[in-house]
């Protein structure tokens, strides 16, 4: 086993070679995934696409090749206002939350023994084996008009605030939805930060809060703006929390694609919507793997 | 000194109030589902079962509960088994258009599950697949894929990558080898990749909502409930799917736990 010089290629190297020799077994394994991605993934996005120009007469879908929807649905003001304000929610959430999570996910790197570190690590993971629709209701129950938060603000003479149906709400649901993943996220990179730098800024009297910032936040950088892009991408999308707990009013996107549907079976319309909200996110996750590696090309 | 013990304190603290945010609706959930009323009060008015035995009698929630388990295993057993299947290809094979092929595997989860239900649903109904709960599990299996794959290829990075190469040239065919090295050494993640996998097909509930129709699964009949009116049913759905899901996370992390004893070996061995 340990004699490595009978066997100098090294798996990628040899797999190639080995390819040729037993294409069964390479097939047996490579082509499930593409076969099943392709018919159950690529085609029924092209499809998405190609749906954008067909047209509902008499509320019955008809294949056609007509731009209408996408001159309708760019044509009205409340769907380009629903775009930006959907943008900004977004792009709020995203930033809040990596704020929110930074001095937790510092506390859990830098100042937390192995053991308390593996008991956080566990307690954070939770949430995620619960379910998203049952912790919204919940919050529901916590933050409503005659919820326990004004309960309790009742008690000591003030209240009732208004936090369901606000953006407050809407962004109660958005961390509850982004915080424990974007604290595992910023972790993962800060505990890889070399500690020896950190104690080099110190030897050459940095401070605390600029050694933060010069030295600890860009050697964690390609985490952090990781994190924040997955907070982007899951608030940018969610029609739960700005339903539920926001009020559905003013609209997101995703409530403007529900809605589409619902009101007029409106399919060829709803698929604009979602096409831009697919390119938009394209170009957002490109846009933050650029600046998350740098110039220079380097994979994950 | 003191300074650096005073910000430590603050940090942790910030910590804890984070974690008090993450798991304020959790235990406020398991709290309720033993409320006796309707609406939630301060202080907790008694204690009572009436909302499990609401969620057993009404017909809709255990059916929902069947589904569920039932698409959440088929989901898992394919999805882990193409996730390995990639995940090996993407560790022993270079090719044409291998991005492409990256992407097309770990690409599903950015797109919002809202957009891939509905596409899903465009898509299936024309192909006359859409309503029934196998179409569920053909949807939720696109999506399951990437946690799969993503799991296995981490623990197929660990490996000494001269194990395998050593089984051929001690006369091992490539089934052999994948039999007797790559399968024992990834044994823990095809695991995790199962639990992970059902645990999210579990609780998806946009994708079934979309693809399923009629055919409900148990999140999207708690979706069903929260868009009515005030129900703590759903507290108690919450509670029973969050024990069941932890005992299921704590038995994965026993099974690990005992095995990796056995393949610290098999690693050990290859240095």
């Amino acid at each position: 086993m340990a004699d490595n010089a009978l066997t100098p290629t090294a798996a990628a190297g040899g797999g190639r070679a080995a390819a040729r020799k037993v294409d069964g077994y390479a097939f047996f394994w490579g082509v499930p995934l593409g076969l099943w991605q392709l018919v159950f993934f690529l085609a029924p996005l092209v499809f998405l696409v190609v749906m954008t120009f067909w047209t509902v007469k008499n509320f019955r879908l008809e294949a056609d090749f007509d731009t209408v929807n996408w001159i309708k649905m760019f044509g009205k003001g409340y769907v380009i206002d629903t775009y930006f304000r959907t943008l900004w929610y977004g792009a709020l959430a995203a930033v809040v939350c990596s704020i929110l999570a930074f001095p937790a996910s510092y506390a859990m790197a830098f100042k937390a023994s192995p053991t308390i570190q593996r008991i956080c690590l566990f307690l954070l993971i939770t949430p995620f084996f619960t379910s998203y629709l049952v912790r919204i209701y919940s919050w529901q129950t916590v933050i409503s008009d005659t919820g326990l938060l004004n309960t309790v603000f009742g008690f000591f003479g003030f209240g009732p605030i208004d936090m369901l149906n606000t953006l407050f709400g809407t962004m109660v649901g958005y961390m509850t939805l982004t915080l424990p993943l974007v604290i595992l996220l910023q972790f993962f990179s800060l505990s890889n930060v070399d500690k020896n730098l950190i104690e080099a800024a110190h030897n050459l009297g940095c401070g605390r809060l600029r050694s933060v910032f010069m030295v600890i936040i860009p050697s964690a950088k390609t985490g952090i703006i990781l994190a924040c892009t997955f907070a982007f991408i899951l608030c940018f999308g969610d029609l739960v929390s700005p339903t539920s707990l926001g009020g559905s009013k003013p609209p997101t996107l995703s409530i403007l694609i529900v809605d589409t549907v619902k009101q007029g079976n409106n399919w060829p319309r709803a698929a604009v919507v979602a096409v831009v909200m697919v390119l938009t996110l394209i170009v957002v996750a490109f846009t933050a793997l650029y600046f998350a590696y740098g110039v220079k090309k380097s994979k994950i | 000194m003191s300074i650096d013990r005073v910000i430590a304190y603050l940090l942790r603290s910030w910590f804890i109030l984070a974690l008090v945010f993450i798991f304020v609706p959790i235990v406020i959930s398991f709290i309720f589902s033993f409320s006796p009323n309707r609406y939630p009060t301060l202080p907790l008015g008694g204690f009572s079962t009436q909302w499990y035995e609401v969620i057993l009698d009404e017909a809709p929630v255990p059916r929902a509960f069947g589904n569920s388990i039932k698409a959440g295993v088929i989901v898992a057993l394919i999805s882990t088994f193409i996730g390995f299947a990639a995940a090996y290809t993407d560790y022993r094979y270079r090719f044409f258009g291998k991005n492409f092929y990256l992407a097309l595997a770990l690409l599903p989860p950015t797109i919002p599950v809202l957009i891939l239900g509905l596409v899903m649903l465009m898509y299936l109904s024309r192909i006359s697949l859409v309503g029934e709960l196998y179409s569920v599990v053909l949807a939720h299996v696109v999506y399951c894929i990437p946690f799969a794959m993503a799991l296995i290829r981490l623990r197929l990075a660990q490996m000494n990558p001269d194990l395998e190469s050593a089984a051929w040239n001690l006369g091992a065919n490539s089934w052999r080898a994948m039999r007797e090295v790559i399968l024992p050494f990834t044994m823990p993640s095809i695991f995790a990749a199962l639990a992970l996998t059902m645990a999210v097909s579990f609780d998806e509930y946009m994708i079934a909502f979309f693809t399923g129709g009629v055919t409900e699964t148990l999140p999207v009949r708690v979706l069903a409930l929260l868009q009515g009116q005030v129900s703590p049913r759903i507290n108690a759905i919450g509670s029973v799917v969050f024990t069941i899901s932890m005992s299921l996370v704590i038995l994965a992390q026993i099974l690990l736990l005992t095995r990796r004893s056995g393949e610290r070996s098999i690693a050990a061995g290859g240095n």
